[in-house]
């Protein structure tokens, strides 16, 4: 009921007197003027969506890539620099080779102190957790698989139980010093290095923090072995 | 026979089928906040209000981005009412308020970044939200840009306003905060079953039973009035 381009002219009287015009027959309107509407309309809202997307494009990269740094540097315990390594074909690299994306590779992140000396390594992971996917930075000692930190960058886990992985900090400092593969167990022994305490409320979450742990250790671990050995050599 | 039905042809022209009744812009903002308030009256948009409302910052978010829409929703469809054929009115309406919903998703994103993540699919999903369809077929299509954008304030506001009066009481109870800043203490309990999907349905119930309340006792009122 747009307007009234398709209702009755009203220079007919006698037709308008007949049918008023809130039951009057709409003309036919001709195909090439629906699809034109569409295609005009379609390209106008297209046009605009890009200009915007164009616009806020950097910004959004820009948190994205300040969010990055921020994870790395808190996983790492504040390393003085860190070197970006893509994940390429296998093999770790400081530089792909180009005509890939970069930002589709995965990454793992060096860290040195300001002595130059290695801190480790952090990379992100992501697996199931009790409803969705749990996305963590993980820092550890790639050599011995000590961890030095994790911190979660996205969770949907329970608010209020599940999301105590992220908020409860008795919970996420243990981590440091523990060694993988890690345990989930209820009430640790302090002399083994490779039990966590599980969060009451949120066992399965918290176990989905260790497996995904575990599983990110076992994965990298070679890798960044090799990428030492073939820079040494 | 050209007697009680013909209308001028002036008339004819800005007959409209369904047309809201005149009424001036004060009233077309406050039908939004008050008498058709979207949630608590018109009972549209259900889905935002159950999901998005577990944190007050996420309501106001939710709220002012579907204010966005519907403003700049309302107002092209006002201006373009006349050249939109009522075949293909709606696809154009759905294109129209997709643009807005998407301009409002990338501009959270740059802007609020930490709320554009909290709120994840639900901005994009304002699309299919039935209160921005509403109001373009029933009011927008049939009044000028002026009227179209004061109604889209007012059920902007009044939606805003239902979602933050929901992520208000849910936060409060159920984290002790407002806007993340703890206002019962460490020693508050939270209800943890407030911030969950079922603490939704119940506090959206303890709201609408306050609204007919208010109403009725208003209605009452009047009749004493009255008499």
């Amino acid at each position: 009921m747009s307007g009234h381009a398709h209702h009755g002219p009203p220079s007919a009287p006698s037709a308008v007197a007949v049918t008023p015009p809130a039951t009057a027959k709409a003309p036919e309107v001709s195909s090439w003027k629906l699809l034109a509407t569409l295609a005009i309309g379609g390209a106008a809202a297209g046009l605009l969506v890009v200009a915007v997307y164009k616009a806020t494009l950097p910004t959004i990269e820009q948190y994205a890539a300040a969010k990055e740094a921020t994870a790395v540097r808190e996983v790492l315990k504040a390393p003085a620099r860190w070197d970006t390594l893509y994940l390429q074909k296998g093999v770790l690299t400081k530089s792909p080779t180009s005509g890939e994306d970069r930002k589709g590779l995965p990454k793992a992140y060096l860290g040195f102190d300001a002595d130059g000396k290695k801190l480790g390594a952090a990379v992100t992971a992501q697996e199931p957790g009790f409803q969705e996917e749990v996305l963590l930075m993980i820092g550890f000692e790639p050599s011995s698989g000590t961890l030095i930190g994790f911190k979660v960058l996205a969770e949907k886990e329970t608010p209020g139980l599940g999301d105590k992985i992220e908020r409860d900090t008795s919970f996420v400092s243990q981590f440091a010093g523990r060694i993988a593969p890690l345990k989930g167990v209820k009430t640790r022994n302090a002399t083994d290095p490779s039990q966590v305490q599980t969060i009451t409320g949120a066992t399965i979450s918290s176990r989905a923090v260790i497996r995904i742990i575990n599983h990110a250790v076992e994965r990298w671990q070679p890798l960044l072995a090799a990428y030492e050995k073939g820079r040494t050599k | 026979m050209t007697t009680a039905l013909a209308l001028s042809p002036a008339a004819a022209l800005d007959f409209v089928p369904g047309a809201p009744p005149p009424a001036t812009l004060r009233a077309d903002i406050w039908r939004g906040i008050a008498a058709e308030n979207p949630v608590l009256v018109q009972m549209l948009g259900m889905c935002p209000t159950m999901a998005v409302t577990n944190v007050l910052a996420n309501g106001i978010a939710m709220g002012v981005a579907t204010t966005f829409v519907l403003v700049g929703s309302g107002l092209f469809v006002s201006l373009l009412r006349k050249y939109i054929a009522h075949e293909v009115r709606i696809t154009s309406y759905i294109l129209i308020i997709a643009t807005f919903v998407t301009l409002a998703d990338l501009l959270l994103a740059a802007s609020f970044p930490e709320i554009s993540k909290a709120l994840g699919p639900f901005i994009p999903l304002i699309v299919a939200n039935c209160l921005l369809l509403g109001r373009a077929e029933a009011f927008a299509a049939k009044v000028g840009p002026v009227r179209a954008v004061a109604d889209g304030m007012g059920m902007g506001i009044g939606f805003t306003l239902s979602l933050a009066a929901m992520s208000a009481i849910r936060e409060l109870l159920g984290r002790g905060s407002l806007l993340g800043f703890d206002i019962l203490g460490p020693h508050w309990e939270p209800w943890v079953f407030m911030v969950l999907p079922a603490g939704g349905f119940f506090t959206l119930g303890l709201l609408l039973i306050t609204a007919a309340w208010i109403d009725e006792l208003r209605r009452r009122r009047r009749a004493l009035e009255a008499k």
